[in-house]
Formats: structure tokens, sequence, C-alpha cells
């Protein structure tokens, strides 16, 4: 089992999430993230005084999936995520030790589908 | 020698109070605007409401007030009251006798700001911040000015014909509402919308509820003095603003199978937008059933033909405003009566059918001037300046790019 985590503008998560329904991946959990790669973000400004080095509105998902599952599923959060343009973000695959369905107790490769 | 008129305690109590909840209506309407915008792009919002406050106030005291009442032609004022001058405490009898002149300038003034503030609503989250001034400028002085004397000045030739608008049917919300259809369809759409782009509806109702209040002022006020007409604009619009919120969520429950509560705010604003011409000229059962028209007819605007032509008229106020004002300019000429008004006219139902081609001859000429002036606007402030952000910007937002600032923070 593999854990898939994504890191992506936010602009993007309705053709990441077309894309993955695409590839029949339709589990997924997204959550709000902030940070900056070596471009440090935007300058802000607070009455006349200049903020560097901000944190830039991020979109972070996250997805369990069988190895059977894995290389679609990182080819279609490329496909939708990509612009070629700084920021486009990172794809993080880890392995999975376990995984539990709260309801059923069920655990392993079943829990995940 | 002639003796100085004098000046109603009460009158100029009542217009100076109504001024001030006419200025609240422009912040109003951006809480009412910046809730509906995704939360990247609710600053640039609020700041265009406010740019419009600090740049046109100063305009209409320059040369705005006496451009638009001055005594000039039939279509435009002079420079007779430019910088103010001669805009004293005395009344000026053409336009309000028993309060100081002053006090008609500054209730004037708000509705100058909150107009040209409307037309943002079709403009949000794609024009800069730059091109907004120029526009707003431009469209001030080349649209709203001359509708406005022509309407509302003594010698405005639409006045003359005996055209019946209270308190801006055609200068504020047929002008606004055609303005952003146009602007809008100049603009083009933003990029890449696949939903609703609504952050905040709690702002919505927020700003919704406070434009309500402020238009007690700009209706009630419109009578421009404490009396019985002024009384009955403040009853009609009450009744006109529940009907028009009752009739919208009942036509969307079912339609749809609930009533929402952004349903019931946008019919409250379709149906203060329906009475604005009528307030001072009907009885309290017509600005019911002016209201209850309004909500359906707004409701099919928005939802069925925007959707089947497709321009992005962002956050409709052309299906708002214009289509409101357009009804409300005819059920003027429908339902007035000289028994609300003696200075008014009686409208079709008392058998008085010229005053309805009236109304409708005036509401056509202001969709079309309107309309072409506000495009040759846009165009000229594309070429010169761009309208548009970069498309990076865009989707960045307006807040950060345009402004430097964000809304809200996700971390201390």
């Amino acid at each position: 089992m593999r854990l898939i985590t994504a890191i992506i503008q936010p602009h993007r998560l309705e053709e990441v999430k077309k894309e993955l329904y695409a590839a029949d991946v339709n589990l997924i959990t997204v959550s709000e993230a902030l940070g900056h790669g070596r471009q440090f973000g935007i300058d802000e400004f607070y009455r006349g005084v200049k903020e560097t080095g901000n944190l830039l509105r991020k979109i972070r998902i996250d997805i369990a999936v069988n190895e059977a599952f894995e290389e679609r599923t990182v080819a279609a959060i490329i496909k939708g995520a990509r612009t070629g343009k700084i920021g486009d973000g990172k794809i993080f695959v880890t392995d999975l030790k376990r995984c539990i369905r709260i309801r059923t107790g069920e655990e392993g490769s079943r829990a995940i589908g | 020698m002639n003796q100085p008129l004098p000046i109603s305690a009460g009158d100029t109590a009542w217009v100076l109070i109504c001024a001030g909840l006419v200025m609240l209506m422009t912040p109003a309407l951006a809480f009412f605007y910046g809730g509906m915008v995704r939360r990247k792009n609710i600053l640039a919002i609020l700041m265009k409401c406010f740019a419009c406050l600090g740049i046109i106030l100063l305009a209409w005291a320059i040369y705005g007030y006496s451009l638009a009442f001055g005594r000039g032609n039939g279509f435009i004022g002079n420079f007779q009251w430019a910088f103010l001058n001669g805009v004293g405490t005395a009344p000026e009898p053409a336009y309000a006798p028993t309060i100081p002149h002053c006090a008609f300038m500054i209730f004037q003034a708000m509705f100058a700001v909150i107009t040209p503030a409307v037309i943002i609503g079709s403009l949000v989250e794609r024009i800069k911040f730059s091109a907004f001034l120029v526009f707003s400028l431009l469209w001030l002085t080349l649209v709203y000015i001359p509708i406005c004397h022509m309407v509302w000045s003594a010698d405005g030739w639409l006045r003359g014909m005996g055209v019946l608008d209270f308190a801006g049917g055609c200068v504020v919300e047929i002008n606004c509402g055609v303005a952003g259809l146009v602007s809008a369809l100049i603009l083009g759409k933003r990029i890449g919308l696949t939903r609703p782009t609504l952050h905040n509806l709690p702002f919505v109702v927020l700003g919704g509820g406070l434009l309500w209040f402020g238009w007690l002022g700009f209706n009630a006020g419109s009578a421009l003095a404490a009396n019985g007409v002024a009384a009955n604009a403040f009853v009609t619009t009450n009744l006109a603003a529940a009907a028009a919120a009752v009739s919208w969520a009942t036509v969307e429950w079912l339609i749809t199978g609930k009533p929402t509560m952004f349903g019931t705010i946008s019919g409250v604003i379709a149906g203060l937008v329906a009475i604005t011409p009528a307030c001072g000229f009907v009885e309290p059962w017509a600005a019911m059933i002016i209201g209850f028209v309004v909500g359906p007819l707004s409701f099919f605007a928005v939802s069925t033909i925007k959707q089947k032509f497709g321009y992005d008229d962002s956050l409709d106020a052309f299906g708002v405003h214009g289509i409101g004002g357009f009804w409300g300019m005819i059920a003027t000429g429908i339902f007035a009566t000289t028994a609300v008004n003696p200075s008014g006219s009686n409208g079709l139902l008392l058998g008085n059918m010229a005053q309805l081609k009236i109304q409708f001859l005036a509401a056509s000429f202001t969709v079309i001037y309107c309309a072409a002036a506000t495009a040759l606007i846009a165009m000229a402030v594309n070429k010169l300046i761009g309208l548009r952000v970069s498309a990076e910007d865009e989707i960045m937002g307006l807040d950060i790019t345009q402004h430097y600032e964000r809304a809200y923070t996700m971390l201390e």
C-alpha cells in the first residue's frame, strides 16, 4: 500500500480531481496548506512596511492506494496539476504500513478501495 | 431685493440624515459584493468601493455637481457651480426650496458614488485597479452626469417631457445595470470558472441588510423634505423589498426544492431596485405588486438568461439592477397617481397611456445611450492601459497582486 501526498496550486484542484476520476481513483482527502519554495512567496505590505518570505496558499491531497494504482494516480495528478510554471508543487509517495476502515474494522488492501 | 428663502429645520435634518444613509450604501455594497467572490479577491472589491467614495466625491465637488445640475442645455449642465462655487447655505429653489443648497448637493453626491460602485459587480476578479479608476471617472463624466442632468435637472429634456423617476430608476439602476453588462462583455469571462465563487454568505446578507437600511434614505430622502411624499416612499420601499424577498424565495422553493438565504437577499435588492423610480408616486398596494413581479423577473434573468447567453456579469448587476430598474420605470407609468404626489402624474391605470409611453421612452433611451457610451469608454480604456490583469495575477488573486494585501490568514 502507498500513501500519495501531493501539494498543488489551489486553482488546479478541479483539473486534478477530473484526471483522478478519469483514472478511476475516487477516494481523496483534500486540505488547505501554506508553503513556499525557493521563491519565498510574494511581498505583502502592512501600512507601508514590506514583509517578505510569505507563505502562499496551496492545496494538499492525500490518497491511499494499492500498489497497482500508484503509477496511474501519480500520472493523473501530474496531468491535472502541471502548468509548467514555478509553484506547480510536488508529489510524495510513501509506504503505508496499515489501513483500517473504521466502520467495519477491515484492514489492508480491502480497506483502501 | 428678494427676501432669502426660509430654511426648514425638519427638511434639512431629514435630507442630511438621508445623505448619511446613502453614504452607508457604498460600504454596504462592498460587503454585499465582497462575500460573493473568492476570498482571494474580496479586498479588491472593498478597495474599489472606497475608491469610488474617494475619487467620485472629489470629482463631484470639482465639476460633477455643476455639470449635472447647473443650467446648460437639455443634455448637460455648465460650470456655474464648479468647485462648489455658489453652492452654499442658501436654498436653490429649482431643486429644494427649504434646505441649504449644499445639503442637496451632498445628498446627490452619494448617488453619484454608489452608481459606478454597482458596476464593480460585473468586473470582479479580473479588472485592473488602475483601469477601474480611469473607467469610473470617465463613466461618471460621460454617462452618469448626462443622464442625471437629462432626468433630474431643471432644464433636462427627459424631465421636460414629464418622465417620472423618483429616486433613480434610469439615473442609477438602468444606468449601472446596462453599464455592467456592456463592460463585462468587453472585459470577457474569468479564467477557468467551474463553480460559484461565493465565499462568505453572511457578508452578503450583512451588506444586503445595510443596503435595505440605506435605501430608505435613498428613496424617502429623494422627497427632499420631511413630508407626506417622503413617508409614502418610506412605506412603499419597505413593502416592495419584502414582497420581492418573498416572491424570489418562493420561486426558488418551487423550482429547486429549497428556499435559500442568497435568493432571499437577492430578492430584497431586486425589490428595492424596482421601487426606486416609483416610490414617491405609487400607493402601498402597487408597491407590493411591483415587488412581487420583480422577484421572478430577476430570478429568471440571472438563472436562465445569463446561463443561456454565457456572459460573465459576475455578480448580476444587469440581472438585478438593469432588469429591475427597467421594470420599475414601466411600473411607475402603470401605477403612478397624483393622489400620492400632486407634482407627479397619473399612470395607465388612471387612464393616462401617455405617461407609460414617456416612461418606456426614457428607460429605452437610457439603455441605448448608456450601452453605447459605456462600450466606447471601456474599449478606449482597454486600448490605453488594458482592462484586465495578467492571467497569472488573476489566478493568484487580485488582493495580493493588485494591492499586496490579504483578507484572511490561515496561521497566526
